[in-house]
């Protein structure tokens, strides 16, 4: 049995090698150091390129600050077992790409009808089945919303750097506790597999947010409408009952009542949608009333960045919105900041998913950059496109 | 005289009577954990009890009054491996049936035993998925007519017991609901050793196994196990052939090796240590 003491003394430690200093590192390894800043003290997962450094990592971390890795048989006992950590108490993770994503899809919704909180990173490559497993690709934005079966909401990042993946990892954890739900990191494989310089925050200027923990169970699931009930601990005295069949605000099952199922999975849906400003973030390079107006997120944002910042110089009617969070999607914040603009452009790795969320919520023509194969789009053809789209 | 069942206060009172068809093994299953549990006087409140999709799960969920994960279909031991990891300390239990453990979530089923990890798992196997109305079963044996083997089961049923001894666990027995005693000896021998504990219950169903096998009353099935049970020492050296139809009951494997959890615990310890 660890001592919370001794062990919050170690990560301390271990995280006095990082804090204050800026390392070249992978993102897959930034998203590890990320997770031990947060406070996890579970990982579990299975190895899969390109998301495998994240397991090397968390392997040779974990331990040292009193947590526990463990190399699962499989992608669907990787997801079990951090939900079932997380209702032991811990702050659990698990990363993945996109064949092993698919495996997890089940116990994702599990984690989101019993209020888990868990984050679930994947490391995007190249679908459908195997693809092209050491390549970079964006296919799974619309799978990380809604590859569980039934009524639910999401939540998912989506970093365009190791900088960021160290960032929004630690978001990650903190959403999760927050708002009792399992959070999804979108990283791909550029990202993920490239090495770059992140700066480590000192430890007192990172914020941890801690799930609220009640004695009893009585309202683990409690119903009051869009809020987020407070957890309970196993090993507590509790007796908690934690299913994922539908159920009543202390967790007794109650399957076959309309009412019942109506009011948890509107509630479940309500207490993420009801946060949709909160959980809205942009990065913007916008002054307003830009005639095009390019929208991109994680990895070919990077070009698209790129491309707008020339086109800007070169004084063209251009910005730009990088979706940091993807989902809840911030649709209406969208539609208010592209309000004056003649065209929208969606550049993406895929053959258009983003393009098709923001088709619902722009009120002008949205062109559809794709590319896939596994090579990341060239700040030019961004550009051309973008300037394609002013003169149509 | 008090004519209350004496095990009463170790259950969800609130939630009985049980959904358990008249006749089914699954009561005689809770009866004999409770009983297990009051003899060792474990402590409920340091007890997690983990179960997967099926009318088995349903014995610790919700009926056992303790901290209980009702999970996804076969998916049960791989939840219970986190809880365990994560609190050593706790006394992790699976309760599950035969489709849900060794068919859906087989894989899990030789991992944990070949990880040797502390949990107690107790699986139930009456032979078909009998939830779902009495589809042939990994465990189903050749030739039985099922909803989905209108023709006879074509194919041979797992060994379960024997599986997971020779997969790396610390102690695995098998035992029907006809013989209550030595099923309760067997779960409180799974209590008292820090890994992997498996006992195999074989467990009656007249609902959906015994209406395609003309077992429909839970005395027939009972009769059976006890006239068919033959004792692992008997069994040993027997041909195969001869076992056929015959229950191999008794412990087939106890032996200690190092428990993963306590292990894992163990390490982070000493790199703890080495760190400071």
């Amino acid at each position: 049995m660890i001592a919370q003491k001794e062990a919050s003394e170690a990560r301390r430690r271990l995280l006095g090698r990082y804090a204050g200093t800026s390392q070249f590192v992978q993102g897959d390894v930034a998203v590890a150091i990320g997770a031990v800043y947060a406070g996890c003290d579970f990982f579990g997962a299975y190895p899969i390129t390109p998301a495998s450094e994240i397991a090397e990592t968390m392997a040779d971390l974990l331990p040292q600050c009193g947590g526990k890795f463990v190399q699962f048989e499989d992608e669907l006992a990787s997801i079990s077992g951090i939900i079932g950590a997380a209702w032991a108490g811990s702050k659990s993770m698990t990363a993945t790409s996109g064949p092993g994503f698919s495996l997890m899809q089940e116990n994702i919704g599990y984690a989101v009808m019993t209020e888990t909180p868990t984050v679930i990173v994947d490391v995007q490559r190249s679908g459908p089945s195997t693809g092209q497993a050491t390549l970079p690709a964006q296919g799974d934005f619309y799978q990380a919303r809604w590859g569980t079966h039934g009524d639910h909401e999401a939540i998912a990042l989506s970093p365009w750097s190791a900088q960021e993946s160290f960032d929004l990892t630690i978001e990650a954890f903190n959403l999760a506790e927050r708002f009792r739900n399992p959070v999804m990191l979108l990283s791909d494989g550029e990202t993920g597999h490239s090495r770059e310089s992140v700066a480590f925050p000192a430890l007192d200027e990172v914020t941890v947010v801690d799930r609220a923990l009640a004695q009893v169970a009585d309202d683990a699931f409690g119903d009051a409408e869009g809020a987020v009930p407070r957890m309970v601990r196993f090993g507590e005295g509790t007796r908690v009952h934690v299913t994922g069949s539908t159920h009543t605000a202390d967790g007794t099952r109650k399957a076959t009542t309309p009412s019942i199922h109506d009011r948890l999975v509107r509630r479940l849906v309500g207490k993420i949608a009801h946060a949709r400003d909160e959980l809205t973030r942009l990065h913007t390079l916008l002054d307003g009333g830009e005639d095009v107006v390019v929208i991109a997120h994680g990895i070919s944002a990077r070009p698209a960045f790129g491309a707008v910042e020339q086109l800007r110089a070169g004084g063209h009617s251009v910005g730009m919105i990088r979706l940091v969070g993807l989902w809840p999607f911030p649709g209406p914040k969208l539609a208010e900041l592209c309000a004056g603009a003649k065209a929208v452009v969606v550049p993406e790795m895929n053959l258009g998913q983003l393009n098709r969320e923001v088709e619902r919520f722009v009120h002008c023509p949205v062109h559809s950059l794709t590319k896939i194969g596994g090579h990341v789009f060239h700040a030019r053809e961004i550009a051309e496109a973008a300037l394609a789209a002013g003169r149509s | 005289m008090d004519d209350r069942q004496p095990m009463l206060d170790y259950l969800r009172q609130e939630i009985l009577p049980t959904t358990f068809c008249a006749g089914c093994g699954g009561g005689t299953v809770l009866n004999c954990f409770a009983h297990a549990v009051d003899d060792m006087d474990l402590d409920v409140d340091n007890m997690v009890a983990v179960t997967g999709i099926g009318c088995s799960s349903w014995i610790p969920s919700p009926y056992f009054k303790v901290d209980t994960l009702h999970t996804t279909h076969g998916r049960a031991i791989a939840f219970a491996t986190g809880v365990k990891v994560a609190r050593p300390e706790l006394d992790v239990v699976v309760i599950a049936g035969d489709g849900d453990l060794s068919g859906i979530g087989g894989n899990h089923l030789i991992h944990a035993a070949r990880r040797n990890i502390g949990l107690k798992v107790f699986l139930v196997n009456n032979f078909i998925y009998g939830m779902t109305g009495g589809q042939v079963a990994p465990t189903t044996p050749t030739g039985t007519r099922t909803s989905t083997t209108p023709y006879g089961n074509p194919e041979p049923p797992l060994q379960i017991t024997e599986l997971v001894a020779a997969a790396g666990a610390d102690f695995a027995a098998r035992w029907t609901t006809f013989h209550v005693f030595q099923l309760i000896k067997a779960m409180k021998t799974a209590f008292s050793r820090p890994g992997f504990a498996f006992v195999e219950i074989i467990s009656q169903c007249p609902t959906s196994y015994g209406k395609y096998t003309q077992q429909r009353d839970a005395a027939i099935q009972l009769r059976d196990f006890k006239d068919n049970s033959m004792r692992i020492k008997k069994a040993r050296g027997m041909p195969p052939e001869e076992l056929d139809g015959k229950y191999v009951i008794g412990t087939h494997q106890d032996r200690q090796r190092p428990e993963f959890a306590a292990m894992l615990d163990e390490l982070a310890q000493q790199r703890m240590v080495e760190g400071a």
